[in-house]
This record gives C-alpha cells, structure tokens and sequence, in this order.
C-alpha cells in the first residue's frame, strides 16, 4: 500500500457520503465521555468541531492564541458563504455547486470531498439561523442571497459584510452552551508549540500559556488541527497580525505531509499598499465586483495627469476608460474568479497603467451601479423626472445598504468617499489554498492527527471560488468530521485516560523548551520583524502571482540563507515566564521559515500554471486564450505532498494522483 | 511628525505602573495608531528595551482586541472606529499623546496596556446562546420567514466585537452596553424566545458577580462604542429582565 491512501469511500459519487455514514463504526454514547478530543484553533473550523464532537458527548479540550474564541480570524471574512440551496430558483444544485468549485479550482482538488461539501452546504444554513445568525432578509422575510465571482448564479448569502462574523459568533454561541455544560474546558491565550506521538499516534500536544509562559502539557485521545492558514508568509497579506503556521509546520515535523504548498490566492480587491510602515493589507469584500466596474484609463497621458493629481478619475469619459474585464472576458466581466481578476490587474499596472502614486492600482467604480439603483428606485416609488441629483441620492442609498460598512472602512484608511470617486483597489495575499495533507476523513499522514478548515488542503484545489472557505470550515466542523473521527475514536473506547508524565510528552516538552530559551538568550541585533519583512519580500517578488524557474532557486536559497541569518542574529527582549509578543512572533516567523523553503521548492516541481499561479514558462502561445495560463493535465494533475525528512529542501514528494470520474477537465475559460 | 507619547507601563498585574515618556519621530499621517505603536516598538527593540504590549490581531476593526485608551478616549478621538482603524492624520505634529489599558475593575491589566476581558467570555457561557443541536437536523433555514426589520435590526446588536469600550468609558464601568447587544440580538428572532427568560436572567446575574457597575444613563458607551452599538440595547434588555422577573 502506498503511503498515501485518499480513502475515498468506492460507489457512486452521489451516495459516497451517505454509504460511507451508513458504514462507519460508532461509539456507545455512554463511551463517549471517555474520550477526550483536543482542537487547535476556535474559527468556523475549530469552532464547529469543538461545539459539535462536545454535543456528541467527548470531552473537549479547545485552544486559541487570542483572548477569546471569538476574536480567530474568521472574524474578518466580510462577503458570504454559498450554499446549494436554489432559493433563487435560479438553476443551482449541489451538482452546479461541485461542478463550479471543481472548475474554479483548475481542476486541482478531490472530486469526493468537494461533492460532499456541496451536499452538506444547504444544511449548513439552516444549522446557523436556528443559532440566530441574523442572514440577511428580502421583505418578505426570507433568506437573500448575492452572487460572488465565478460562478453564474446568486447562491451567497450574507449578513451584511460582516458575514464571517456572524457565522464566527454562531459557533462560539454554540461553544459557549458546551461550555457552560462542563463539555468544552477553553484554553485561550494558549498557543499549541508542539504535537505529541504516542506508538505513531498523535496522543496531545504541548502547548504555552501566553500570559505566565508556562509549558503545559495535555493529552487526548484524538487530535484536531483547526489553525487556519498560512498567508503571513508573505508579511503583508488579508490575514491577521497573528495568524501563523506554526501548529501545521510542527506537524509537518512530525510526520504529517505538507500539501500543494505554493496554492495561495492573491485576493484582487484590496486597498492598495501605501508606504513601507504597512504592517497588514485590507481586504475590500469580493461582493463589491457585483456592482462595481473595473478600469484603468486608455491613455498613458490620463495615468500620469491622473498620477500627478492633474486630473480626476471623474473627469475621464467612458471611451476614455479600460474596462479591461468587460472587454477581455465579456461572458463573465467583472465577475471573473479571483485568479483571473488578479492577474488581469497585474498585467494592466505592470504595463503601466496604475492609476496611484506606486502604480500599483486600479480603479473600482460604483458610479453606474448608483445610477442604475437610481433610476430603478425612481421607478419604484413612482417619482417622475427626478433630478439628477435625487436620482443619486436614491442610488447611493442603495449602494449603502449592500456595502455601506465596507464603503466607511475604504474612507477611514484612504481618506475619499468612495461614493463620490472611484476606490482604487490591487491584488494582495490572501487564503493559503495548500496545507496539511488529509485524507476523505479529513485525517493526516499521522494517526490520530485530523486537519480542518483552511489549515489542510482539500476542497479548492489552485484557486478558491469567493464565499466557499466559510462554507469548507463549516461544513468540516459541524457535519464532516464529527461522523469521520467517530469512526476512528470507536476504536479507542478500551485505551483510558492518555498519561502526560511519558517519555514522548517528556522530549517533545524539551524541544520547546529549549527552542524558547534559544530566542530568550540569543541576543542578536535584528528584531523578528525585519527577517519576517525580508521573507515576505522574497516569497513576493519571487513566489508571487507569476513564477519562474530561476527566481525559484534564487528564492530557494536566498529563504535558507535567511534563515540561518535569523538564528545567529535575531534579538527576542523579555523572558520566557511572561506576556512576551515578540518572543510568540520570533517561533512564528521561524516557522515561516522553513515553510517558505518548502512553497519556493513546490512551485518549482509545478511546471504549470494553475490557478492564480502564473507559471512564465507555461502560456498559452495562439487562438483564443492567447497570453492566458496554460495548465498541464497530463503531468500534472495530482496533489503534491511534502514528507519531512529536515532541512525543507530535501523533502520528499508523494503525489496523489487526482481522478477526475464526474466532471471533463476542460480549458477555463470565462470568454 | 514627531510626538510625544505617555504610555501606561505596568510588567504585571501584581506591579503598580506608571507613565512613561517615549519619542517617535517621522510618523506619516497615512500611518494607523498601531503602526505608528510599532514603529515605537521597533525603536524600542533596536535598544535592547522591552517593547510596549498591546492587543492586537484583525487590524482592520472586526476581532475587538485592540483596546487602548487614548487622550482620555476608548480608541482615541475618531468616532466609530477601533485603534486600529484609527488614522494619525486625526494627530497633528508636535502632540503629546496619553495612552492607557482600558481600566475597570472586572478587567484587571496583565501587562502595559494587555487587559483581561474574560469576564466578557463568562457572561457569555451564561446564556449568549440558543439551545440547538448541533446536529445538522435543523428545519429548513425559511422555514420561519422573519421579517427584514428584525433581521436587520438583530444583526445591528449582534454587530457588537466584544471590545469593552463601552466599559472603560462608562464612569460605572458598567457592561450594560455588551450585554445588552447580546440579549437584543436573541430578544429580536424567533428562534431565541424558547430561553428567553432564563437569558436575560442569567447573563445579568453574570454581569452583576464580574463586577462591573450599574448603569446610570450617561451614555458615554454608546459614544465611544466603534459599532454604534445603540442605548435601544439597553432598554430592551431592561424590558426583558423586568418582563422575566414576572413571568417567574
Ligand atoms: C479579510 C478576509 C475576508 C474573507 N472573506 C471571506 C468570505 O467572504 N467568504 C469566505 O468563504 N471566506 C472568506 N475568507 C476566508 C475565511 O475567512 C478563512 O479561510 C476561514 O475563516 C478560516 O477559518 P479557520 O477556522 O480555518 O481558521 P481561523 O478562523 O483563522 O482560525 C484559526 C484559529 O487557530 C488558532 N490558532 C492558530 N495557531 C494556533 C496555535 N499554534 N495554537 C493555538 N491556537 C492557534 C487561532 O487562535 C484561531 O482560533 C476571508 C478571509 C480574510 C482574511
Ligand atoms: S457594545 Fe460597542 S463598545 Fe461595547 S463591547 Fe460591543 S462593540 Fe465594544
Ligand atoms: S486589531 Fe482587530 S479590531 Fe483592532
């Protein structure tokens, strides 16, 4: 048998899930409460699984870096969540749902599992209104739903644009019942630093309590990875100060393989970057492209007048501008994926066109959307001959409603009203589509040892559809992996309570030990910072949106080089036995470390471009897609998974080889 | 620019702390108030001093974690903003700048300006909830149409991140404004009602044993609260414990 068994239930995939549930092996409820579950990580994910597996009657034991479970980093995601649910009755199924993930995917992820997340995703729904998640509402009381990129029907839906919080709040409301009945003991301001194997089992974790910075240690008989993703990497991105790879990298180490590392999905509507201070980029939801048209201007004479604050982008005339989107994909138009969104604004403001003063940005406009809603509300309540000015007013309160918080958040950080000029917008880092290899149970390399949620790798393949990772983390801590670990914990019920006084719990506590007092004693003359900025430099410029094969080698080393720099000369403050931020970031970024090595190394080995992963060497040269990315089924059409064997340079790929029984693969095109 | 910043210091909870004087200069206007923090911190790490804590995470005004108080104000002087939605542009060059934990007896300082909002989480375990299995047998979701007004108006409480601005600036120091987002947003769907009184019941009596202050209607949290989170919140509450108190 091959190392790496997809255990994709055999059947039909329409009633794999179903078979696969009706089959399982189950634990006596009176069993359960001998069996103690550890989950890193309390986002959708995290959050879900807790709640859940606790509601099923194990003892669990959750943990999260901030203060509380509410404030993981789901917390931001601002568009929506996508459900098969056909309210619209606009034409979608669980079918069109899985057909368009897989495609938007560039046909990169494991037809079983991401057919199962579209047949539980209408469930999801439901699960979230009767925890009073307050989705938005048409008039007549019901669910609304908006469109995201990709995809050709409304199948989103929402809680203004802050729907990530919402559905985030669900889930910890959920925690906090499992909470209250003694279910979930919570380990917040705790940052998990190592796994630990027991008889290649993974038995518990040793984890720091960042306010006394005692090393603890706690064991279980199963343990759940739900750590989110890895997009820090790269410095600047969407994600959180904090978020980071740390509980993946560690058990990597430990024998879990690493998947498709180099997928990452640069988001195309963010606020632009501003100076060399920026510590993070923010996000403007994807929802905003339903409404907002895309351009540059035509002329290189308006970019510089423009640029030098000569002219505004209002006083250019519609044939003065580049709706490049409408013109280069007229099927989907500002609609594309994300990847091609991306890129197609890259390609405009490397040949020059940037309309702000680094020339890194775009315009997003909203003047026709305010016009439209205008005229249609005029309609509506019966006003004739408006004025124009009425007839803006009309619209733009129309516009306000759909994303009035997201409009404020562009004004408070660039200082214009984005009803009144354009907002520019440009490509940042976004969701890490790679993570921690898993199989259909969502189970790792190593027993015992499950990933969820963004920190594994499944579902979305090169390039993740808008509104679809609030649904994977969902769907993976409510409705999949309780059903998938219980099959594996009924084999457990005679183990008993895991012992921490162990020689494994005992060398896996020195390894973090050690490392910690290395950062506390090394007094270098860099702070984490700077090499954390010097690797996000590298995995940019080098690991960015488009790749070679020589800027991957130079990256390759120039990571390692790095990284041996950083631990000769870089400077933690501060002790190891309290609250000490620098010496969270210092393990953190060492992490980074190593794992940019390893993404530098896969986005090598991927001769193809994929996804938003515009590969140089690998267009395509004529006809209709000319210029375009050009994938590579023959070669590549298989899953990359890393096992660590030390130094990243040297680890080993195993390739899960990607069936494709359901759906053709065909040339993306959304012309 | 070029400030003057006066920041709390205090290594721990046993510590009594103190003022502190710090110069930064070149901050550009465009810059957050935690970029301009860090910048401060860089400085203060290229010394070989210790840098000052602070909470932070989201940067972008969602998570709720960075709380500061800044020239006597729970997230400085913009209105509806966090700290870290907070732009230097609102400064002007030359000034002086006081920044402070968010103080109040139920949120004990861990360290500089780290506070412990825990008390948040318990009131939560109390009853920020509704009993539903998470099973994933639920009716489905428009099963109960509920109206758009209700929805939205729910959605406004539940918009609530949990900051605790609206405590350290009540001169109570009362939780009235958190808890009674939380209760609002259950009081206004129909799912929430089943446990309705027990709710309200029980998160009071959770806000009450925290120690947090009573309200007096002053309504400096809804000033200073970066969501806008309303006073309507806290006379639905009121209604709702008073109507609770009778049903039982
Ligand atoms: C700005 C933004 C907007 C987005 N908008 C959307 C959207 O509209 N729709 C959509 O579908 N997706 C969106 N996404 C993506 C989506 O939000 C994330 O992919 C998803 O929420 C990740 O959830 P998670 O549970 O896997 O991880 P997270 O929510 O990131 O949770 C990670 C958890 O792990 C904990 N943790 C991490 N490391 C450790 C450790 N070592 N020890 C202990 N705890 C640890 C953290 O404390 C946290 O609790 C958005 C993302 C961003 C950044
Ligand atoms: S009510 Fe406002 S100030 Fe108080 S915790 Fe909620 S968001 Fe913060
Ligand atoms: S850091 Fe998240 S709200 Fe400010």
């Amino acid at each position: 048998m091959s190392v790496l068994d997809s255990k994709v239930p055999k059947g039909p995939l329409k009633t794999k899930w179903i078979d696969y549930k009706n089959h399982i092996d189950l634990v006596n409820p009176a069993n359960k409460r001998n069996i103690d579950v550890i989950v890193v990580g309390t986002g959708l994910a995290g959050g879900s699984a807790a709640a859940t597996l606790a509601e099923l009657g194990y003892n669990v034991k959750t943990f999260c870096y901030q203060d509380s479970p509410r404030r993981a980093h789901s917390i931001a995601a601002q568009g929506g969540i996508n459900a098969a649910k056909n309210y619209q009755g606009d034409g979608d199924s669980t079918y069109r749902l899985f057909y368009d993930t897989v495609k938007g995917g560039d046909y990169r992820s494991r037809e079983a599992n991401v057919y199962r997340l579209a047949e539980v995703s209408a469930n999801i729904i439901d699960q979230c209104v009767a925890q009073g998640v307050p989705f938005a509402r048409d008039y007549g009381g019901l669910l609304d739903n908006r469109s995201f990129g990709g995809v050709l029907v409304s199948r989103t839906f929402y809680a203004k644009g802050q729907t990530g919080q919402q559905l985030l709040l669900g889930a910890y409301s959920a925690m906090n019942r499992q909470i209250a009945r003694g279910k979930i003991t919570p380990f917040n301001r705790h940052e998990m630093l190592d796994v630990v194997k027991v008889d290649g089992k993974a038995r518990g974790i040793i984890a720091r309590d960042l306010v006394t910075g005692e090393i603890e240690r706690h064991s279980a008989h199963a343990v759940v990875i739900a750590s989110g993703g890895y997009g820090n990497v790269y410095f600047l991105s969407t994600n959180a100060m904090g978020s980071n790879a740390t509980a993946a990298w560690k058990i990597h180490k430990k024998g879990a393989f690493f998947a498709n590392p180099c997928y990452t999905q640069i988001h195309p509507t963010c606020i632009p970057r501003s100076g060399d201070y920026q510590s993070k980029l923010t996000l403007m939801s994807e929802s905003l492209r339903n409404d907002g048209r895309i351009w540059v201007p035509k002329n290189m004479d308006d970019v510089m007048a423009i640029r030098e604050g000569k002219k505004k982008p209002t006083d250019l005339s519609e044939d003065e501008r580049d709706y490049y989107l409408e013109r280069r994909y007229p099927a989907f138009g500002n609609l594309v994926p994300r990847d091609v969104a991306s890129r197609a604004a890259k390609e405009r403001c490397d040949a020059g066109y940037g309309v702000n003063a680094t020339g890194e940005a775009v315009y997003l406009d909203f003047a026709s959307a305010i016009q439209r809603y205008g005229v249609e509300q005029a309609k509506i309540h019966n006003i004739s001959n408006a004025s124009a000015d009425k007839l803006y007013k009309l619209g733009a309160a129309i516009v306000k409603e759909k994303y009035g918080n997201l409009f404020q958040m562009y004004e408070k950080i660039v200082d214009q009203d984005p009803y009144k000029t354009p907002m520019m917008i440009y490509p940042a880092v976004h969701y890490t589509m790679g993570g921690v290899w898993v199989d259909y149970n969502l189970m790792t390399t190593v027993e015992g040892l499950y990933c969820i949620g963004e920190a594994n790798f499944s579902d979305h393949g090169a390039n993740r559809l808008g509104a679809s990772a609030l649904m994977q983390g969902l769907a993976d801590g409510y409705f999949v992996l309780p059903y998938t670990i219980g099959d594996y914990l009924s084999h457990e019920i005679r183990t008993g309570k895991i012992a921490t006084d162990t020689p494994e719990f005992d060398a896996a506590e020195k390894e973090v030990t050690d490392k910690i007092n290395f950062f506390v004693n090394n007094k270098g003359s860099h702070s984490v910072d700077y090499y954390h900025k010097k690797l996000g430099n590298i995995m940019w410029e080098k690991c960015g949106m488009s790749r070679n094969a020589e800027g991957l080698k130079e990256a390759m080393a120039e990571i390692k080089a790095l990284r041996e720099d950083f631990y000769k000369n870089v400077s933690v403050p501060g002790t190891a036995t309290e609250l000490n931020a620098e010496l969270e970031k210092a393990g953190r970024v060492a992490d980074f470390l190593e794992l940019g090595e390893l993404f530098a190394k896969d986005a090598l080995e991927r001769e193809e471009s994929c996804g938003g992963h515009f590969r140089e060497e690998s267009v395509e040269i004529g006809g209709e897609q000319a210029g375009e990315a050009k994938r590579n089924d023959v070669d590549f059409a298989f899953v990359s998974a890393w096992e660590y064997k030390g130094e990243p340079s040297d680890a080993v790929l195993h390739k899960e080889e990607l069936e494709f029984n359901e759906i053709e693969l065909k040339q993306r095109s959304y012309k | 620019m070029n400030l003057t910043l006066k920041i709390w210091r205090q290594s721990n909870a046993q510590d009594k702390g103190k003022m502190v004087d710090y110069k930064v200069t070149e901050i550009s206007e465009h810059m957050s108030f935690l970029e301009m923090m860090d910048v401060l911190n860089e400085q203060l790490i290229n010394k070989g001093d210790e840098p000052v804590a602070f909470d932070h995470d989201c940067r972008e005004g969602i998570c709720g974690m960075c709380s500061m108080f800044i020239n006597g104000e729970a997230h400085g002087p913009d209105r509806g903003v966090t700290t870290c939605q907070l732009h230097m542009r609102m400064f002007k060059d030359g000034d002086t700048i006081t920044i402070e934990p968010f103080r109040a007896k139920a949120f004990p300082v861990i360290k500089d300006l780290v506070v412990d909002r825990s008390s948040f989480d318990r009131i939560q375990h109390a009853g920020g909830y509704i009993s539903v299995n998470t099973s994933g047998n639920t009716q489905d979701a428009n099963g109960i149409p509920i109206s758009k007004h209700a929805a939205d108006e729910a959605m406004d409480a539940a918009t609530c991140i949990g900051c605790g601005a609206c405590v350290a600036s009540c001169k109570n120091a009362s939780a009235m404004l958190f808890v009674g987002a939380k209760v609002s947003q259950y009081a206004l769907l129909p799912q929430g009602q089943v446990e309705a009184v027990d709710r309200v019941k029980n998160m009071v009596a959770q806000m009450d044993l925290e120690g947090f202050g009573n309200c007096t209607n002053t309504g400096a949290c809804e000033v200073e609260c970066p969501k806008g989170i309303s006073l309507e919140n806290i006379a639905r509450m009121n209604r709702e414990f008073l109507s609770a108190n009778v049903k039982s």
